[in-house]
Parts: C-alpha cells; sequence; structure tokens
C-alpha cells in the first residue's frame, strides 16, 4: 500500500476553455429548453448561443496571442491542441456564429416538429407562434463536436466527435417548415448514409487497434514501423478509416448525400453545414493520414490521387445538369473538397508540409465563408411557396435586385476563383503546394476542373444579369438584421482575403508552422 | 481460441450488415443492418483487447462507447422515421425519391408536375 493515493490525470482545463464553453452553454441550453416558459426560450436561446461562440472564439485567440502554440497534446494526449487545431477552432467558431444569426430566422424552421403538416396539431402550434428553438442547442451540440473532431488526437475521441458531430445535424437537417417532406427525406438520407459511414469508420478503427495494440494516434504512427506481419489489418483499417472520413467531406465516390442534403435542409442549416462541417472534416482527415499514417503514404497516396481526381471531375461534371441552386452548390462544395484533397496529398519534407497545411488552412477560411454568403442570399430569394429554389426561378435577378444579385455574382466568382477574390488565393496556394510536391498531373486536372466548374457559375451569372425577369418571378424578401449582416460579413471577407490576403495568410503560416503535435 | 475465430466472425457479422444496408428497402430493416455492423466492431474490439493483453483495456473501454452512441443513434433514427412516417405513410427506401437527381426528361423547364404539388399540398402557411 502506498498510502491510498493515485495519480490524478492532469487536464488542461485552460487550453480546452473553448470547446467546454460551447459545450456548457449547450448543456444551459437543455436545461432552458426544459424549464423556462415558452414565450422567453428564444430570447433567452439567441443571446447565450452568440456570446458561447463568441467567448469561445476570443478564448481561442487569447490562447494563441498569450500562450503560443502548444507543444504537446492536453487531456492525458486526448485532444492536441495546436496550431492547426487553434486555426481550425477559429474558423469554425466564427462560420458557426455567422450561421446562428442565419438560423435566428423563424420562417425558416417548423414550429413543432413532431406535427404532421396540414394537422390540427400544426395548426395549433402555428397560430400559437411557437417556434422549434431546440435548434439552438442542436446546434452548439454540433459546434461542439465540431471543435473536437479536428482536435481528437485518439480515435476513440475522434470517433465520439464524430458523432456530437452529425447527430444534431441529422436532427436539425428535418426541421424545416416548407417543403417538410423534403427536409425530413435530406435528414433520413443523411441519417442513413452517416450511420453506414460510421460504422466504416469504427470498423477500421477497430482493425487499425488490432495492428497497432492503440487507438492513440501517435502509437499507431510508432507502430508503423515496428509490427511485423499484420499488414493486412493496417491497410483494410486505412481504407475503411478512411471511407469514413472521406464521406464526412463529401469526397466521391461518397458524395452521393451531400446534392440531396443541401437541397432538403434549411438553407440556413445547409450554410452552417457546408462550411463548419468541411473544415472540421478536413482537419480530422488531415490529422489522421499525416499524423498517424504519415509514414505510411507511399500506400494511401496513390488512392488519394484517385479519389481527388474522382471528386473534383464528378463535382465540375454534375453541377452543370443541376437546375436547382442548392444542388448546384453541393456539387460545387465537392468539387472543392477535391481541391482540398490535392492539399493533403502534397506531403513530402517537413517544409513542404508545412506550406501544404498553410494552404489548405487558407482555403478553407476563404471558403467557408463564401459559402455562408452565398447560402445566405439562396434564402432572400423567395417564392409563394418559399424559396426559389429552381434556377429559372433567378432569371432576371440582377434587375429586380441589382445589389443582391451583384454580391451572389461576387461570391460564385469566388467559388471559381476568379483573381481578387478569396477563392483565388486559397486555389494558389493549394495547387502550388501540389506542384512543389511532384502532384502535376493532379493540379492539371485541378485547373481544368475548375474551368468546368467556371462555365456553370458564370451561366448562373449570366441568367440574372442577361435574361428577361420572369412575369410572376420570385421576390427578394426584405432581409432582417441578423441576414444581411451576415451578407455583409461574407462579402467582406471575400473581398479583403482576395485582395488583401497577407495577415490571413500569415497567420495561418503561423498556425502551420509547428505542423500537427504528437 | 485463435483470435482468427472472432475475427472472421466479425467479419462475416459486418459483411451481412452491408448487404441489409444495401439490399433492403425498409427503413428499419436498415437501421438494424447498421446495428449489426456496430456489433461487429464490438465483437472485433472485444477480441482484439483480449489478444493484445492491452493493459488499458482500450478496446474494451472503445466498446462501451460504441454501444452508448450506438444507443443514442438508434434513439435518434427511429425519432426520424417516425416523423417521415406519419407524413408519408410509408418507410420504404424506394420511394422516398422527392430528393434525386433529374431524370433526364424532365429536366431544364421545371420540376416534375408531382413532385412540386406533393411539396406544395403540405406547406404550411
Amino acid at each position: 500500500m502506498n498510502g491510498g493515493t493515485i495519480e490524478a490525470p492532469t487536464i488542461e482545463y485552460a487550453l480546452l476553455a473553448p470547446m467546454l464553453i460551447v459545450f456548457g452553454a449547450a448543456i444551459i441550453g437543455v436545461l432552458v429548453e426544459a424549464f423556462a416558459p415558452r414565450h422567453l426560450r428564444k430570447a433567452i436561446h439567441m443571446p447565450l448561443t452568440l456570446v458561447a461562440l463568441l467567448g469561445a472564439f476570443l478564448l481561442t485567440i487569447l490562447q494563441a496571442v498569450r500562450d503560443g502554440v502548444p507543444t504537446t497534446p492536453a487531456a492525458m494526449g486526448a485532444v492536441a491542441v495546436d496550431g492547426p487545431a487553434l486555426f481550425i477552432w477559429g474558423i469554425i467558431l466564427i462560420l458557426a456564429f455567422v450561421s446562428t444569426l442565419l438560423i435566428n430566422d423563424d420562417e425558416q424552421f417548423v414550429a413543432q416538429a413532431a406535427a404532421v403538416p396540414g394537422s390540427n396539431d400544426e395548426e395549433e402550434a402555428v397560430r400559437s407562434g411557437y417556434a422549434q428553438t431546440e435548434v439552438y442547442p442542436l446546434l452548439l451540440f454540433s459546434v461542439g463536436g465540431m471543435l473536437l473532431f479536428p482536435a481528437a488526437n485518439d480515435l476513440l475521441v475522434m470517433f465520439v466527435a464524430l458523432e456530437v458531430l452529425s447527430l444534431p445535424l441529422y436532427l436539425l437537417c428535418g426541421l424545416a417548415r416548407r417543403r417538410r417532406l423534403l427536409s425530413q427525406e435530406a435528414s433520413l438520407k443523411y441519417f442513413l448514409l452517416g450511420a453506414f459511414s460510421s460504422a466504416f469508420f469504427l470498423y477500421g478503427t477497430a482493425l487499425i487497434y488490432g495492428y497497432a495494440g492503440s487507438i492513440d494516434l501517435r502509437a499507431i504512427s510508432s507502430s508503423l514501423g515496428t509490427v511485423a506481419g499484420q499488414d493486412t489489418l493496417l491497410y483494410i483499417g486505412t481504407a475503411l478509416l478512411g471511407v469514413g472520413l472521406l464521406f464526412k467531406i463529401g469526397a466521391a465516390p461518397f458524395q452521393a448525400w451531400k446534392p440531396d442534403v443541401y437541397q432538403g435542409a434549411p438553407t440556413a442549416v445547409t450554410a452552417l453545414m457546408a462550411s463548419t462541417v468541411l473544415v472540421a472534416a478536413f482537419g480530422a482527415v488531415l490529422r489522421v493520414f499525416w499524423v498517424a499514417l504519415g509514414n505510411l503514404d507511399w500506400d494511401w497516396r496513390p488512392v488519394m490521387w484517385g479519389v481527388a481526381i474522382l471528386t473534383m471531375v464528378v463535382g465540375a461534371i454534375l453541377a452543370i445538369t443541376q437546375t436547382e441552386i442548392k444542388r448546384m452548390l453541393a456539387y460545387s462544395s465537392i468539387a472543392h473538397a477535391g481541391f482540398l484533397l490535392t492539399g493533403v496529398i502534397a506531403t513530402g519534407a517537413v517544409e513542404q508540409n508545412r506550406d501544404a497545411l498553410s494552404a489548405i488552412l487558407f482555403y478553407l477560411a476563404a471558403y467557408g465563408f463564401t459559402t455562408v454568403g452565398a447560402f445566405a442570399v439562396v434564402t432572400m430569394v423567395r417564392d409563394a411557396g418559399g424559396e426559389a429554389g429552381h434556377l429559372s426561378r433567378w432569371a432576371g435577378l440582377g434587375k429586380r435586385a441589382p445589389v443582391l444579385a451583384g454580391i451572389f455574382a461576387f461570391f460564385l466568382l469566388a467559388f471559381a476563383g476568379i483573381p481578387l477574390t478569396s477563392g483565388f488565393f486559397g486555389k494558389y496556394a493549394v495547387f502550388s503546394a501540389a506542384v512543389a510536391s511532384d502532384a502535376l498531373p493532379l493540379v492539371v486536372v485541378g485547373v481544368v476542373s475548375s474551368a468546368i466548374a467556371a462555365f456553370f457559375y458564370v451561366r448562373v451569372i449570366v441568367l440574372m444579369f442577361f435574361s428577361e425577369p420572369a412575369a410572376d418571378g420570385p421576390s427578394v424578401a426584405v432581409p432582417t438584421v441578423g441576414t444581411s449582416a451576415v451578407v455583409a460579413l461574407a462579402a467582406a471577407a471575400t473581398v479583403v482575403l482576395g485582395v488583401f490576403p497577407e495577415p490571413v495568410l500569415s497567420l495561418a503560416d503561423q498556425a502551420a508552422s509547428a505542423l500537427f503535435v504528437r | 481460441m485463435h483470435v482468427v475465430y472472432p475475427a472472421v466472425v466479425s467479419a462475416l457479422l459486418f459483411s451481412i450488415g452491408v448487404y441489409g444496408v444495401l439490399a433492403r428497402r425498409n427503413t428499419i430493416l436498415v437501421l438494424m443492418s447498421v446495428e449489426l455492423m456496430l456489433n461487429a466492431v464490438n465483437l472485433n474490439l472485444v477480441a482484439f483487447d483480449v489478444w493484445l493483453r492491452d493493459r488499458l483495456h482500450g478496446g474494451q473501454v472503445l466498446t462501451l462507447f460504441v454501444i452508448v452512441i450506438a444507443a443514442a443513434e438508434v434513439g435518434l433514427g427511429l425519432a426520424i422515421i417516425l416523423a417521415l412516417y406519419r407524413n408519408r405513410r410509408t418507410v420504404d427506401l424506394d420511394r422516398l425519391r422527392a430528393l434525386a437527381e433529374p431524370a433526364p426528361g424532365d429536366g431544364a423547364a421545371s420540376p416534375a408536375p408531382g413532385r412540386e404539388t406533393a411539396a406544395r399540398a403540405e406547406e404550411t402557411p
């Protein structure tokens, strides 16, 4: 007996504070749902959510400024709050804050999710002016999961984060007020495919655990050189793990859910999903493939090449055939995931890894803002039956609402990567990193599919400005303060990152300078 | 017992789950197939844990997490399926085609009329 003392684990609460604040606010949100009277709930939720996200963002910055980038993983090696993780947290928190302003719009969400449309329950719920305020705690839980996902330093934490991120999103997708059938169908499809893919992720985890004897990313990395004769476990495990992660970023051939879910979900939720989930998932992809499987890159790189090429081509080509604005943006998001994957492949010496990582981080920031802005514009163009999704309805929008159409055109040009927009520098950085690592064919495919993608972006612009507006065309809703703030902020970010990218580029460089902690 | 037995059983279970997800058209059965896949993972984790003589029992701990999260997932999935069933009176996956790629024929001009009216009919004011 040694006096009955045990060694308590050390948890760096200060480092994890941004995440803890978000989760804490989510739990308070659940309590508010339980105890606050109905008419007060929204008035409590909205400030709580915004303050929590803003507070977490400020803490993240404070962390980076005051202590610099930590060099060891936190929480007994379970969570790695390093430079890339802090940068990604910053992006996710701002984007989530912005999306919350969009979600604030009551029109988007169903009054009572359990009520059947057209039934007495539904009428009663609508008449009493209820709104499904559970949206806010769900959003916070999901954002908390997104913060944990790219910072997870072992596969168990990563799996838990994956589920905490996804489960609230499945529900949020099904809460649209209009086009309820589409919304619920999107929710179901997202749920089934998400559960399917996380089962793959888990089976991969189990096999890699069998190979390495540990689920810690660092231990997996060091086992690559020492364990002999179990290569089957390792290769199958890596493949299955990859399936689970690539599904989350929507890389081909696992992209099928993206257009359906983006189209069916309430547009504010789509804005959140399209921007933050991609950012978080790329953080996790990088961590798994660079930290845990970095020494295996000769084996996974050819497969990743194929996936990246397929993703870019499928995203760009299928987008041309789309007639629904949200579906088109979903395919564009698939193509962008492909461009980002070229950065993931661009590994090499330490210096090369730094460049690639900083390029990916900058791209994620640029793409996230533009996406939120584009979906915010989509929420404002309305028909009698809700948002005017069909592209033909957008004809002549430039004559009706020149400012709005102009901003949307600007976002589309940023997606296409035209100089003087943020998309240009993002693409340039990623592609130049890929060229530096001898992936020239990949970059050629990337540039060609960018050109194909530019075709359909320009097609929408032509449609908006150079065709006659339909007689019964959609009206542009007077934006709420929140929505106009979102559009303004996203447009400003797209301009600033395109004209004067230096500060953010150097910030991304600093974040990437120490690479991932191990 | 050689570790290959549980590993093979688990692989078979996982394959049955994958087959079920791909072949079944009833949403509830698809959900059950996903559960089957998760249970294959559990079996695998516990077997490897014993095989590796893991002092910290990482595999068994992970199994507990998987069980809890699978339970949460089922609860959520059934809620979504129930909400859908109330609207549609069906849980057949093949009939949930409101969100699909536009068929080559009905493309450019307008979305399929049936789909549009179905979507309009259930809109709330």
